[in-house]
């Protein structure tokens, strides 16, 4: 098996609609093609207006060599592998023969959603495949499809102890009717043979011998370097330029300036354009040149006035709000009340990959390279902007040098294209490190205040959850300025009897956007130490006192909330997580001087977690020292890639936790490198433990669930280790002496 | 412009560019070898590490002027045949992800295993962190240096 990604085009994956069924499937060269659709994170509005209601598709060649096409971006979560296996599994095809082909103007990669929400229309594709096959294998040999079955690309019928591979069936196959996807009888889970082991990621071997190509490594014929200078104050514009010393520089070859993205947040301004002939000459033409720019709007703010706005709008009329009780909860009487607030900074994505992207415009057609979770969104906006049929665009994804929520085009797709119908030639546009640290689209800062009142028992009577934040989909939407905000403290699964979470959106010039998980990162951390203080407040173990409460919530079942996915966590599940994970990190061991236990807990994306965190805090120094995390994913597709998924969230969410915050000043962010925005290093690598538990349910949400739970493991683990309770993100070592 | 001859995986190659242009570029723009990696440009992240003189160099902060006569191995140069011990093991334990960030953690610790036979966990904290992984492989980073160590002594 091999993966192919682009910039290799796939012209025959490109428009197979059902209706041209029979006959695109003669001119594919006599394959069988049996087409699905998977579902997209995002949905362009002009989208519907394709008449292909297909988006992936599976070929089957009369020489044996299988094809799935794939509409998903690869960025390190290991799809390329794990939805073959899920096609493989069901449609009964030797795995080391299917070959992947990306898929142009691939969309919507993103969400944790590829396997979640592929793995029914994979399956019932797959179905339709081996059901085809049996039945072609049926009539050659006269015998009920009832006596045949399907296995290794190879359709048997044991009575007489014939075989025939699907690859001779295939003529046969394709005169056949295909099974309806949605009636076609699917696989009993228990005969399942591939799925659940561990499958080496087939993307790998390249990435080892550096000949993967990630969108920074497209090399065409004539290809020609940019750079942009972009303004740096929030919403400003530019004022005047001189290139004169720009185009001195040894290999410039042109400057000019363009107006900025019309979808941006600073649209109607323009910036500079620097084109060389390598990317070396552009970056030192734009460093040659002399530009004024001009603040905006927001030329006073900073972190400072930012968090001030997010701290009066804990106190600010509630913008929406979530509860259970006409009472304020607030003024229940309790037997002992606490009350929190909890803040979280911007964050930069800082994917390896800077932003980039390669065009080629020739002959009324263009051509685009990019490393991007949204290709079809990148050719309808380049169809759009050129003024040409989309059709005439083609996007060929790369592999993607890191996506976390960051590749999706805007600006620097619409500055590629800019560039390259001005200069008329292949173009690459890098974006700097410090580009991509100062026009980055930022994961929201955040504040919560949570109040709690527990009776004599340690039973939860209120919790008063206030979130202001600086919303994301506001941005665009103010009436729907909570629906993204709110996963992980709306649907937290401990029993309140007066609950009230309110939402109050903060306007900011920063532009916001998602960044892996998003919200839950802010929300299950102010959640899980909470819990952790109100357990203390109780005088109970941590452990024990969330176990009582979901125990409660399961013998008690009360008005449920679940977030706007319409999921809820089973009780009783995520007591048998908890009951794990401390059996695993051996909890109540004593662990020594200056070191702590944290524990925290999730459900998402119906993906069941829990953690214990384990650190050494002395001398000022913090050290998480052990993970150790038990994961419910549903069923397990691939072993390798689901462990690869968990560890690298707990070590980005760790990450999150402990190093990373992007300040602004004077309307500017003032991050540019990772000389002042650094991430988790080697040394600060913890060992990680995890163990993955299969629950008798399809495979939910992975990528993004784990990151969420090392926060408040680590906080709650600090806690314990030193008496003091963390707030404020990045956990500051200085707040702690132990 | 200046000819500059340069030694890069065993070949000799001919540049026309300025002497202070890093050697990152020259590497990815005018010899086509992308394999080595542009992260930051300031030495901080260790996406563009390469070998000179067998010593793990970053690329982007060694100008062309300082490489005259010296032995540049980048990714595509480490392993004459096949795969180098440290790439085996990096596919043994399935490390990358995104893989970004890959040629450059392998060749900081292809430099690593050249200089010390057995390097313990303190070795390679301090031989690795120079070297940034968003993706967080760091665990299996750790655990393929041990394996390419034990299969280089065995």
């Amino acid at each position: 098996m091999s993966t192919r990604p682009s910039p290799a085009p796939v012209k025959s994956g490109i428009a197979i609609s059902r209706r041209a069924f029979v006959a695109t499937s003669a001119a594919a060269g006599g394959a069988l093609i049996v087409g699905l659709t998977l579902h997209s994170r995002l949905h362009h509005p002009t989208s519907g207006a394709s008449q292909d209601p297909f988006n992936a598709w599976i070929r089957i060649h009369p020489d044996g060599q299988t094809q799935l096409v794939l509409n998903k971006s690869e960025m390190g979560q290991g799809v390329f592998t794990a939805l073959p296996m899920i096609l493989a599994e069901e449609a009964e095809i030797d795995f080391s023969r299917i070959a992947i082909v990306q898929a142009d103007n691939a969309d919507g990669t993103g969400g944790s959603g590829s396997v979640w929400e592929g793995y029914k229309p994979l399956r019932q594709a797959g179905a339709q495949v081996r059901e085809v096959m049996i039945a072609a294998a049926a009539r050659r040999w006269r015998v009920p499809t009832a006596q045949c079955r399907a296995r290794n690309s190879q359709v048997l019928h044991p009575p007489s102890g014939r075989l025939l591979s699907y690859a001779s069936l295939v003529e046969d196959a394709r005169q056949l009717p295909l099974p309806d996807p949605n009636t076609v009888p699917l696989k009993d889970p228990k005969e399942f043979t591939l799925l659940g082991r561990s499958i080496p990621h087939l993307d790998i071997p390249d990435k080892v011998k550096g000949t993967a190509r990630f969108g920074l490594d497209v090399r065409l014929p004539g290809m020609v370097y940019a750079v942009v200078a972009q303004c740096p104050y929030f919403r400003g514009d530019l004022v005047r330029f001189d290139a004169t010393k720009a185009k001195a520089i040894p290999g410039v070859l042109e400057v000019f300036d363009i107006p900025t993205d019309p979808n941006a947040a600073n649209k109607n301004a323009r910036e500079i354009a620097v084109v060389a002939v390598n990317t070396w000459a552009a970056i030192q033409g734009r460093n040659a040149l002399v530009i004024e720019w001009k603040p905006g709007q927001y030329h006073d703010e900073s972190t400072e006035s930012l968090t001030a706005q997010i701290r009066a709008a804990l106190d600010a009329q509630e913008y929406w709000n979530s509860t259970n009780t006409n009472l304020n909860p607030d003024t229940v009487p309790s037997a002992k009340r606490i009350e929190s607030v909890y803040e979280f900074p911007l964050l930069a994505h800082a994917s390896m990959e800077p932003m980039n992207i390669t065009i080629r415009l020739e002959g009324g057609r263009c051509e685009i390279w990019s490393p991007t979770q949204d290709g079809g969104g990148t050719q309808e906006s380049a169809a759009k902007y050129l003024g040409i049929d989309k059709r005439n665009v083609t996007v060929h994804v790369t592999f993607i040098g890191g996506g976390f929520g960051r590749r999706f085009g805007s600006p620097f797709d619409h500055q590629g294209l800019q560039i390259a119908r001005r200069i008329q030639r292949p173009v690459q546009l890098v974006w700097t490190r410090e580009d991509d640290f100062t026009h980055d689209r930022y994961r929201p800062a955040c504040m919560h205040r949570l109040r709690g009142g527990i009776d004599q028992e340690g039973n939860i009577v209120s919790w008063t959850d206030r979130i202001a934040d600086t919303s994301i989909i506001g941005q665009r939407d103010p009436r729907q300025a909570q629906s993204y905000e709110l996963g992980g403290a709306l649907d937290q699964p401990y029993p309140a009897q007066y609950f009230r979470l309110s939402y109050v959106p903060v306007e900011s010039g920063v532009t916001r956007g998602a960044w892996r998980g998003v919200e839950i990162q802010f929300n299950l951390l102010a959640v899980e130490c909470f819990i952790d203080e109100l357990a203390h407040l109780a005088g109970q173990d941590p452990y024990l006192f969330r176990r009582r409460l979901l125990e409660n919530a399961a013998t008690h079942p009360t008005a449920r909330r679940s977030n706007f996915d319409g999921t809820l966590a089973d009780p009783t599940r995520m007591i048998q997580m908890l009951d794990l994970v401390t059996e695993k990190a051996g909890w109540g061991k004593h662990l020594g001087p200056h070191r702590g236990r944290g524990i925290s807990c999730f459900f998402s994306k119906t993906t069941y977690l829990a953690q214990v965190a384990e650190v050494t805090v002395k001398d000022g120094n913090l050290h998480v020292d052990r993970v150790i995390t038990v994961v419910d994913p549903g069923r397990v597709i691939n072993m390798n890639g689901i462990r690869a998924q968990i560890e690298g969230a707990v070590l980005m969410g760790l990450s999150a936790t402990l190093k990373e915050r992007i300040t602004v000043k004077n309307g500017m962010i003032q991050q540019q490198n990772f000389n002042s925005y650094d991430l988790l290093r080697m040394p600060d690598a913890p060992q990680l433990e995890t163990y993955l538990v299969e629950g008798g349910r399809p495979p939910g949400g992975i990528g993004e669930p784990p990151l969420a739970l090392i926060g408040p493991s680590v906080g709650n683990a600090i806690f314990a280790a030193t008496g003091k309770r963390l707030r404020k993100l990045p956990f500051q070592l200085d707040e702690v002496s132990a | 412009m200046t000819q500059f001859a340069l030694d890069v995986n065993d070949r000799k190659q001919i540049v026309d560019a300025e002497p202070e242009m890093p050697l990152l570029w020259v590497l990815r723009d005018l010899l086509n070898l992308t394999g080595t990696k542009y992260g930051c440009g300031i030495g901080l992240c260790g996406a563009c590490t390469v070998h000179i003189d067998g010593v793990a160099t970053r690329s982007c902060q060694t100008p062309l002027g300082a490489t005259a006569g010296k032995r540049i191995v980048t990714i595509e140069g480490l392993a004459a045949n096949g795969l180098h011990p440290v790439q085996q093991a990096w596919i043994a334990q399935q490390v990358p992800q995104c893989g970004y960030c890959q040629p450059g953690q392998i060749m900081s610790a292809a430099a690593l295993l050249s200089q010390q036979q057995r390097p313990g966990d303190a070795d390679i904290d301090e031989a690795m962190a120079g070297n940034l992984c968003r993706c967080g492989t760091y665990f299996r980073i750790r655990e393929a240096i041990h394996q390419a160590t034990e299969k280089m002594h065995s």
